[in-house]
């Protein structure tokens, strides 16, 4: 889909049910025009991860997503021989001249194409997710950022192979770890953080089939006062979520000390700090 | 024009501290023809997502962006401003007329303004929670209340002050909450209530600050106000006399620090391809394809993990510095399986157990001040006492795997410093490192012995601020022993 602007943006992605401030919009929009990265950081649950999938849908695009965890390394982030393929093929050849027999097993067909190259070769652009980078080691990192400078990936054997198509690249991170300049200077940056009471309350109402407009509000105003309070780990969207779905299963349609007390566990996961939440908000 | 105010916003970035490179304010250039810079939301977005890389420089550069682009509210304009608080906002020039004092006599003003009024005014908007009328009614106060001076060198505190004070915000706060709570029922809601008009009350103080910045700038350029408003940014706050906001925004802070002296202390092999062959185990798999070593099989990378010993001054002259090395010690928890942790002032306790995994930092704060046994005589720190202490005690623990990190100011009181022992404790770790949170230029200098410390260390460090406790992590990638496995 072509948008012609932020604003565009915006609606396009309330219509898939994200909901986005000027911030992520303009940052989306520019991204797109200027096909540069995104690099999306934020706490777990702020909807880094569903920005990707949102845009994914709003341009049409297919999502391609790498996970990354400790010791991802390049063969499965961007290629690797299929050497089992490649073994059988050689055991199959017989007494066929090595040389004809090397040029057939490193070519495409025995090429396994990871997320980051199989993004670059797509005939249709896609929507590259690379989603928690922050879990790599730096040389990783570092490799990864090669790709996306170069678009494109030289495999010894074969040569270079360069984007058919670009990729709109958005990369996440929790920020456990710092990342490198180089790869900060090539990305836009967009900190997504918890949102306004306004927008969690939108947040609920377009995700949570069922809710009030004065429960979506009142379980936003409420997570807001708990993400205040000094916590181990604050509620994340996904939790917001979650509790005002539960409260609506248990028929509540108003959120007092009671029932915030029997359903605090929804929303925090360390009993400290359901004990924090419980003194300053039930007993008060 | 734009172009103009940028480079001189992305110097005055820089002058704050914030690294901007050349390619990023080319960046921002590029990005603002994608920009309706009429949408100062949209241009603040740009440049920030161009500029700033990383969250704790935001504010900083938040306070740079209001000065810089701060003339015209109804966008960001060329920046040249000339038409500061003019015909944009004819509404309120004759509410300007009314109070002449408001300009320049120094006396604050509000003689002859109807300061009833405004504060009604001011209160029905926040409590209506209309921010547009809330804006302009800022502008009005500063305009009648402020009583700035042209040209004096007061900073903007001075005046946002001298407007609340004149306003009695305590009191539209106390009227708020009341008006706010009203039909609250119960205690979680009485108590959103007052978060609410708390919110609406440091809504009021930063359209004041907003308007009274404006005029400054206004008055004496950019450049100026913009070197008055600038903070140092965390990364380089003192610790030695950081305020309570700033420890917690650092606690924040450290943790991914910690990750980070995790990975570079434990040295592991990079890839599964640089993993030895595993030639019993790629047979043995092979013998599933008739003999053919489909499968090999790699070596899992061998990981050494350090054992962590940290042995902290806990002492009254190094509160604060020991609240930021005790958190450091309780954030590294999670990536050391093997990390223990002592207090010392002139007597040496274990304090591990405290900053167990899935402890309250705050209690383990008060348990190191309330049950560690960390004073002998008086108080006064004793390191050549404490050293031989762990010596004594632990020497035997340690192994060509342990790290050991001492964080102190090296301040003796004069007695014996017993550097004898830290030549042992090298020789049997595999390092030792030495944090001082002093300036470099004080070490040996009254009861300081720093000096007879450090020669037995591998690195002695000045940690004053995160940056420099993120330049001993980079330093400290040491090449471990390989072991064999
Ligand atoms: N802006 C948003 N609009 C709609 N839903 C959101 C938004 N932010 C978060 N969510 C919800 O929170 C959940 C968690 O978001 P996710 O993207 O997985 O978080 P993370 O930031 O950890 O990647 C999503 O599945 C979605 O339901
Ligand atoms: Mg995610």
């Amino acid at each position: 889909m072509e948008l012609t602007g932020p604003a565009e943006v915006r609606a396009a992605l309330r219509d898939v049910e994200y909901l986005a401030d000027d911030r992520i919009s303009q940052v989306v929009y520019l991204a797109e025009q200027l096909g540069k990265p995104i690099l999306v950081e934020g706490p777990a649950g702020v909807g880094k991860t569903e920005l990707a999938k949102a845009l994914s849908t709003i341009f049409d695009r297919r999502l391609i997503r790498l996970q990354c965890y400790e010791g991802l390394d390049e063969s499965k982030a961007i290629y690797e021989w299929n050497y089992k393929k490649q073994l059988l093929r050689i055991q199959a050849g017989g007494e066929e001249a090595w040389g004809s027999l090397e040029e057939d097993i490193f070519s495409d067909e025995f090429l396994l194409a990871r997320p980051l190259l199989e993004g670059i070769l797509s005939e249709q652009p896609v929507v590259l997710l690379i989603d928690e980078i922050d879990r790599v080691e730096v040389e990783t990192e570092a490799l990864l950022l090669e790709v996306l400078s170069d678009f494109q990936v030289s495999i010894p054997e074969l040569g270079t192979m360069a984007a058919r198509t670009q990729p709109l690249v958005l990369l996440t991170s929790n920020n456990t770890r710092e990342l490198s300049e180089a790869l900060k200077r090539r990305c836009l940056f967009l900190h997504i953080g918890y949102p306004t009471v306004e927008r969690e309350q939108e947040i609920l109402l377009a995700r949570v089939d069922g809710l009030t407009e004065m429960l979506g509000e009142q379980v936003a105003r409420v997570v807001s006062s708990i993400r205040d309070l000094d916590l181990k780990k604050a509620p994340s969207v996904s939790e917001s979520i979650d509790w005002a779905r539960t409260l609506l299963a248990l028929g509540i349609d108003r959120v007092d000390s009671d029932v915030l007390d029997e359903t605090l566990h929804v929303l925090l996961k360390y009993q400290a700090d359901i004990d924090t939440a419980r003194r300053e908000l039930v007993e008060a | 024009m734009l172009l103009d105010v940028l480079t001189a916003f992305v110097d005055e970035l820089r002058e704050a501290g914030i690294p901007v490179s050349m390619v990023e304010a080319i960046d921002a250039a590029d990005a603002l023809r994608f920009t309706d810079i009429g949408d100062r939301d949209a241009f603040k977005a740009t440049l920030g997502a161009t500029l700033v890389k990383n969250e704790r420089h935001y504010r900083a550069f938040e306070t740079a962006f209001e000065v810089y682009f701060a003339l015209d509210r109804s966008g960001p304009g060329d920046g040249t401003g000339e038409d500061a608080g003019g015909e944009d906002r004819p509404d309120r020039g004759e509410q300007r007329n009314r109070g002449p004092q408001g300009q320049g006599s120094g006396g604050g003003g509000g003689g002859d303004v109807d300061l009833d009024a405004l504060r009604q005014a001011l209160f029905d908007a926040m409590r209506d929670a209309d921010m547009a009328a809330l804006r302009d009614l800022a502008g009005e106060a500063v305009d009648d209340l402020a009583g700035i001076e042209p040209g004096r060198p007061v900073g903007g505190t001075y005046y946002l002050y001298r407007t609340m004070r004149q306003l009695d915000v305590d009191g539209l706060r106390s009227r708020l909450e009341a008006s706010l709570t009203e039909d609250a029922d119960g205690g979680l809601d009485e108590r959103l209530g007052r978060e609410e008009a708390a919110a609406r009350i440091a809504e009021l103080r930063s359209e004041l600050e907003a308007e009274i910045r404006r005029r400054l700038v206004a008055d004496r350029g950019r450049e100026a106000v913009a070197k008055t408003l600038r903070k140092p940014l965390l990364e380089d706050v003192d610790l030695m006399h950081a305020t309570r906001t700033d420890l917690v925004d650092l606690e924040q802070a450290i943790r991914p620090l910690t990750r980070k002296l995790a990975t570079r202390l434990a040295q592991r092999r990079k890839r599964r391809r640089d993993g030895r062959l595993d030639f019993r185990r790629t047979v043995r798999r092979s013998l599933a394809s008739g003999g053919v070593p489909i499968d090999p099989v790699f070596r899992a990378p061998r990981i050494t993990r350090p054992e962590i010993f940290l042995l902290c001054d806990v002492s009254g002259s190094m509160a604060t510095f020991s609240r930021f090395t005790l958190q450091f010690t309780y954030a590294m928890n999670a990536h050391f399986s093997k990390l223990r942790s002592f207090a010392f002032i002139d007597s040496l306790d274990e304090v591990t157990d405290y900053f167990a995994v899935g402890s309250d930092f705050g209690e383990a704060l008060h348990r190191v001040s309330t049950e560690a046994k960390v004073v002998h005589l008086d108080g006064h720190s004793d390191y050549g006492r404490a050293l031989r202490q762990f010596w004594e005690q632990h020497g035997h623990e340690l192994t060509p795997r342990s790290v050991v990190i001492i964080a102190g100011d090296a301040r003796g009181n004069y007695r014996s410093p017993h550097a004898e022992v830290l030549a042992g404790v090298r020789r049997a770790a595999r390092g030792l490192y030495w944090l001082n949170p002093e300036p470099r230029a004080y070490w040996d200098t009254g009861d300081s012995v720093m000096g007879r410390y450090s020669v037995h260390c591998d690195g002695v460090f000045e940690v004053r601020t995160l940056r420099q406790l993120e330049h001993f992590i980079e330093q400290v990638a040491l090449p471990v022993p390989s072991v064999r496995s």
